[in-house]
């Protein structure tokens, strides 16, 4: 039986200083920390600039084929200057030259809408701290995409919770297919290319951020050579038990819908490979190049050769996809997803967004963020009669994903929304009830000077004179609301909590 | 530089096919051709002056 799919999502922000020096490291570090400065005045305690992130866990050079690399990475440069973990569960961070957020785990994908909603307002209102902190003149600002159109990419990467007795070689060639074609909605479009030896003239258009940069099928790797699959070991949780696949292949997605569907279809296509239900392989014969293959086919008709010597569309693979998922959840339920409602909705959306690809691409306009930027690009570009490389369609691209809400012009295009406000604003600072970011959000909101370290899957308190106490939590879904919200509720302090804990 | 190269032995041959457009989109309607030219006047007022410019300026190191 599959195993409920804990979900996150990891997003890097493209970040820019108009009006002054261009050091993104610096301007991501006052952004983070002029957040959480602005969280502290306002008698929030809604993160501890005490709390610091604990690296005990991480372990980023095991590879799920079964090894681990020494000297694989050259050695780690301490470049994460701010760590800060929120009281929502979110980790909060500078990664490289981004700021990141790392949603905290969720246990179904509409859940996953909500708090990386929550992550864009946060960045919003990272935003408007950090005016008021920089000279007259200086803005920093977000940006919600995966790419600088020069070659420079940055990663929106997903989390998915599996099973460990599935063979990782399984899991590839089962998912590596969905990878490819699931782009056909999850695609947040692109003007132009930026993988080498082509040009505008060839790829004027394409369907996703991130498919020129993928040049492996699997391995280790996220920034050179990236790897379709990614293999990186690192379970955040028993490892005895479980795998975490982190998926480093989709685009950031500013249509709630296509969030939904990224995460939703794809835990769906993990919980059938767990239980064994696909039973045609849907393999590529050329992974790499088709990938881009399908990025770069707006008509979404040119069929791609199969490993076992047939050829099918990305929408002909998706449809097959469903039509699998559909039956699966009348057979073995849709638990592992979080449950029917939410399982349903997914298989609705599913249905509704393949039909629309394949006969009405104009039904998409406010689902899809590829159609939604095609369609107000293209009708830019006809009314000024311009032609696809003109630098005026390439800043409608990159503004399409500005974070500000007075120029995004995402916001201006009307995609519908899945969500409500007020779940995202209170999604801002409280964790999720279901998963054990319950336990690491509502610890930080009750005892911030106690708590000094946290990660996925342990807290460290400091309860004075006595040594640091680790409480693990290998568990993700043990910690919630219904397994500790009254415990929690019932201290006075985290020694007792400590306590209580331990009996 | 082998790196590059190998980038470009992956890059997929162009076809020979003459691209198609997007197919063609049913706006035909009145109405939502109105409310595209409402949305593009919209847009126009908050659009980045200098595109160019927007565009050169906007460099980000690699991530992940």
């Amino acid at each position: 039986m599959a195993i409920r799919k804990v979900l996150g999502v990891e997003t890097e922000y493209g970040i820019i200083i108009r009006g002054g020096e261009s050091n993104p490291i610096a301007a991501s570090s006052v952004l983070i920390n002029a957040y959480i400065q602005e969280l502290a005045r306002s008698g929030t305690a809604s993160a501890s600039p005490r709390t610091g992130w604990d690296f005990e866990d991480e372990h980023p050079g095991n590879d799920a084929r079964g090894y681990s690399i020494e000297g694989q990475f050259p050695p780690e440069v301490e470049t994460h200057l701010v760590n800060a973990v929120l009281t929502n569960g979110a980790r909060y961070y500078v990664d490289h030259a981004h700021p990141e957020l790392s949603t905290p785990e969720c246990a179904d994908p509409r859940s996953i809408v909500v708090f990386d909603r929550a992550a864009e307002r946060i960045l919003q209102r990272s935003m408007e701290a950090a005016a008021a902190l920089l000279p007259d003149g200086q803005e920093i600002v977000v940006y919600k995409n995966n790419s600088d159109r020069k070659g420079n990419s940055y990663g929106t990467h997903e989390n998915y919770l599996v099973d460990r007795a599935v063979p990782f070689a399984q899991i590839v060639a089962q998912v590596m297919p969905h990878f490819i074609t699931r782009q056909i909605y999850t695609g947040a479009g692109k003007v132009g290319t930026e993988a080498a030896g082509l040009t505008s003239a060839e790829v004027p258009y394409q369907i996703t951020q991130r498919a020129d940069f993928f040049e492996e099928e699997v391995g280790l790797e996220t920034t050179l050579k990236r790897p379709i699959v990614n293999t990186r070991d690192e379970p955040h949780a028993d490892p005895q038990k479980y795998r975490r696949l982190h998926v480093i292949v989709g685009d950031a997605n500013l249509s709630e819908v296509a969030t939904f569907l990224k995460v939703g279809t794809t835990a769906l296509v993990l919980c059938m490979i767990e239980d064994d239900w696909l039973s045609r392989d849907l393999l590529p014969a050329r992974p790499v190049q088709t990938l881009r293959h399908v990025s770069y086919d707006l008509t979404l008709r040119r069929p791609f050769d199969l490993a076992d010597g047939t050829s099918m569309t990305a929408l002909e693979a998706q449809w097959e996809l469903y039509r699998r998922a559909d039956l699966y959840a009348q057979e073995r339920g849709l638990e592992c997803i979080g449950g029917e409602e939410v399982g349903r909705e997914v298989l609705r959306r599913w249905e509704a967004v393949l039909t629309g690809l394949e006969s009405d691409l104009s039904s998409l306009a406010t689902t899809v963020d590829w159609v939604a930027k095609h369609r107000v690009l293209n009708g830019y570009r006809e009314r000024h009669d311009l032609r696809w490389d003109d630098a005026r369609l390439a800043a409608m691209d990159l503004q399409y994903h500005d974070l500000r809400p007075d120029k995004s012009l995402a916001a201006r295009v009307g995609l519908e929304r899945i969500v409500s406000d007020a779940e995202v604003e209170a999604a801002m600072m409280h964790p999720p009830l279901d998963t054990r970011a319950y336990f690491r959000g509502r610890c930080l909101q009750r005892w911030p000077q106690s708590v000094v370290a946290a990660n996925w899957d342990s807290l460290v308190f400091d309860i004075g004179g006595d040594p640091l106490r680790r409480v693990p939590m290998m568990e993700p879904l043990r910690g919630t609301e219904a397994h500790v919200g009254s415990l929690i509720d019932s201290c006075d302090s985290a020694l007792e909590l400590l306590q209580k804990l331990e009996r | 530089m082998a790196e590059r190269e190998q980038m470009k032995k992956q890059a997929p041959t162009k076809s020979d096919e003459v691209v198609e457009p997007v197919p063609a989109t049913s706006e035909s309607g009145e109405k939502i051709k109105g409310e595209l030219d409402d949305l593009l006047d919209e847009i126009d007022e908050v659009l980045e002056t200098n595109a160019e410019e927007f565009v050169k300026s906007y460099v980000q190191k690699g991530g992940e």
